[in-house]
């Protein structure tokens, strides 16, 4: 079998969101770019699902959208482990664009797992995964923080509101992971990294696709009026203040 | 033109965030000036479907099939896309939850339409049509333009409230044509949590993170939660630690929530752990460090030690209620 992860490269999750052109454009200068954390943790799963050898899969590839600046991101994807990675040459405009774009190369190149994290943790669209999975007509389930194959069938766990379900899926499907997928991300070793410098990274034209959104300006949230400091030796107050300034109690 | 909202129950009841969905869809369409469609897929009876007429929903459809009960994204999917396409909808309207993020991308590429999650507000502006979400984790806001004829959100908990507008709701019964092809998954074992909140519905939370050094420490942030009637929550080292359980964890990485209130115990405040919390109403910290960022953040400090102050707190608010 082979898994093939979506990659989605985001700003370090501590960079301090500023924008250029009048609030129209995100601005990059200094910014540290990252495997977003939820594909990072599918990525880990994945290399685990393929060390234990009677999941008999023989490989894991990385996918992403995006121009020439991203091969960083991809190349650490290598060091941690993946096989190989594809680079789709595009500006990835939307998610509708980039989701139409992975189907274009899963039509090309089957696969019989797709993982894709919730969301990207910059535009949060937490959507090209099931749209994946709309693309190419398989089954797409979401919130899934576990997969197990070990045995015959391929049994997954998804998060629904207070509790979880136990679901049995059947190849190819998508799998929309979140928190719980796996323990820790892996980091990359020094010899992941020199190995990494032999795999493949293709790099693959765009297809034609539609854009349908665009963001058109930003702005940045409302500071916040200062913290109102209560004694510990009077939490009274605070429940009174909870009730009559905040009106929460 | 029409607008549909897509009514999700759970064991056939509605919760406060399906109200919020049809009050916010209802407000659309009357600036539209057009009509609201509901849609609910698995069975309901008549009386919880009725109960949407008092935020709007003049026409409801419902698709009452047991075998639709369980979350099939395919399904749904097809049924909420067929029935659009049918009534001609321009706007369709999801809640955004585990299963608005399963469906609703798969009727964006259905139906060639512009999605956008998580909307904030109500359209910033109806022609061309534009909606503010929150972008990077909650550090920004985008106001982004939807161009395709036919647009689908899904919406935020909390972003509009629940409007109370009384109509008659009309129900038809929808039957419509769905292969079993395309019911792929089977679902093998369910579990639920019992008499717990659910931390994402919950109107209070109470989290607590490293500060509390030990797990066998809880016991006062449930004592605390009990007596508001709250959920619980932890920061990430929490729950990787196997202190509490996976599905406690808010941050970037974990669940994002908008409660009314929420009381962070022990909790630094990294910018991680806010990007989950910041749509809270009022936040309330309680940390050691007068330093700690939390306090950034928060509307109400108490610089202290939470074994100290948890029990202090939850005894005065047993008696202010009493
Ligand atoms: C990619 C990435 C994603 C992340 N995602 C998340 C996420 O989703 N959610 C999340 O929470 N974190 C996340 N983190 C981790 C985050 O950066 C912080 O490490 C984490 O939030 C800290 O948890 P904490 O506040 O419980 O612990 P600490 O930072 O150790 O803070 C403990 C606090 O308790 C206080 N304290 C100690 N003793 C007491 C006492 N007796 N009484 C009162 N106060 C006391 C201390 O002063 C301190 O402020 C992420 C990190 C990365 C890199
Ligand atoms: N440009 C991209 N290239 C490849 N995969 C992506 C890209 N953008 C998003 N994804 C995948 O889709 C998931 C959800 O992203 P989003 O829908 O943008 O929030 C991410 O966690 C990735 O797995």
């Amino acid at each position: 079998m082979k898994i093939l992860v979506c990659i989605s490269n985001v700003p370090d999750t501590t960079t301090k969101v500023k924008f250029k052109e009048n609030n129209t454009l995100f601005d990059d200068s200094g910014v540290q770019w990252i495997i977003n954390p939820w594909d990072e943790l599918a990525l880990t799963r994945a290399l685990e699902l393929k060390e234990d050898a009677g999941n008999s899969i023989d490989e894991v590839s990385v996918i992403h959208v995006g121009g020439a600046q991203t091969d960083a991101t991809l190349r650490k994807a290598l060091a941690i482990g993946a096989d190989k990675a594809i680079r789709i040459d595009a500006c990835a405009a939307d998610a509708y664009y980039v989701a139409g774009q992975i189907a274009a190369y899963l039509k090309e190149n089957p696969f019989d797992i797709v993982f894709s994290g919730i969301e990207s943790s910059d535009y949060n669209g937490s959507s090209v995964g099931a749209m994946i999975a709309e693309f190419m007509d398989y089954p797409g389930i979401s919130s899934v923080t576990n997969v197990d194959l070990s045995n015959s069938e391929v049994v997954l766990y998804r998060a629904i509101p207070g509790g979880k379900q136990k679901i049995k899926v059947e190849i190819p499907f998508v799998a929309v992971v979140q928190k719980g997928i796996t323990n820790e991300p892996r980091i990359p070793a020094m010899r992941g990294i020199m190995m990494a410098r032999k795999k493949p990274l293709e790099v693959k034209p765009a297809v034609e696709m539609d854009v349908l959104t665009k963001s058109v300006k930003f702005e940045l949230p409302e500071a916040k009026g200062a913290c109102k400091m209560i004694d510990a030796e009077n939490v009274e107050q605070l429940v009174d203040l909870l009730k009559n300034e905040a009106k929460v109690l | 033109m029409s607008v549909i909202a897509f009514a999700k129950n759970w064991n056939g009841k509605f919760k406060n965030s399906t109200y919020e969905l049809v009050s916010y869809t209802k407000k659309i369409a009357d600036q539209l000036n057009t009509k609201l469609i509901v849609v609910s897929i698995g069975e309901v009876n008549n009386e919880d479907l009725k109960s949407l007429g008092k935020y709007g929903a003049e026409r409801l459809i419902s698709v009452n099939d047991p075998q639709m009960n369980i979350l099939t994204s395919r399904v749904y999917s097809q049924v909420i896309s067929e029935i659009a396409e049918k009534e001609g909808a321009n706007i369709i309207v999801l809640s955004d939850n585990n299963s608005g993020k399963a469906i609703a991308p798969r009727i964006s590429v259905k139906m060639k339409a512009g999605m956008v999650a998580a909307v904030q507000e109500l359209p910033v502006s109806l022609d061309p049509f534009i909606v503010k979400k929150r972008v990077f984790s909650g550090k920004a806001f985008a106001h982004v333009q939807i161009d395709s004829p036919v647009k689908v959100l899904t919406i935020a908990k909390n972003c509009f409230g629940v409007l109370e507008n009384q109509v008659d709701c009309l129900i038809e019964e929808f039957e419509p044509e769905v292969s079993k092809d395309l019911y792929k998954i089977q679902v093998l074992e369910e579990e639920e949590q019992k008499n717990k909140v659910i931390l994402s519905d919950a109107d209070i939370v109470v989290s607590a993170g490293r500060g509390m050094r030990s797990p066998d420490n809880w016991g006062v942030v449930e004592e605390l939660a009990e007596v508001l009637g709250a959920g619980t929550a932890c920061s990430r080292p929490v729950s990787d630690e196997g202190w509490r359980g996976h599905e406690e964890h808010v941050g970037q990485t974990g669940k994002v929530i908008a409660p009314n209130l929420y009381f962070a115990a022990g909790i630094s405040g990294a910018i991680q752990h806010v990007a989950g919390i910041s749509r809270s109403k009022c936040i309330v910290a309680i940390n050691i460090d007068p330093e700690a960022p939390i306090f950034g953040v928060a509307d109400y400090g108490i610089i202290g030690d939470v074994m100290e102050v948890l029990p202090k707190l939850t005894e005065a608010i047993r008696n202010s209620k009493s």
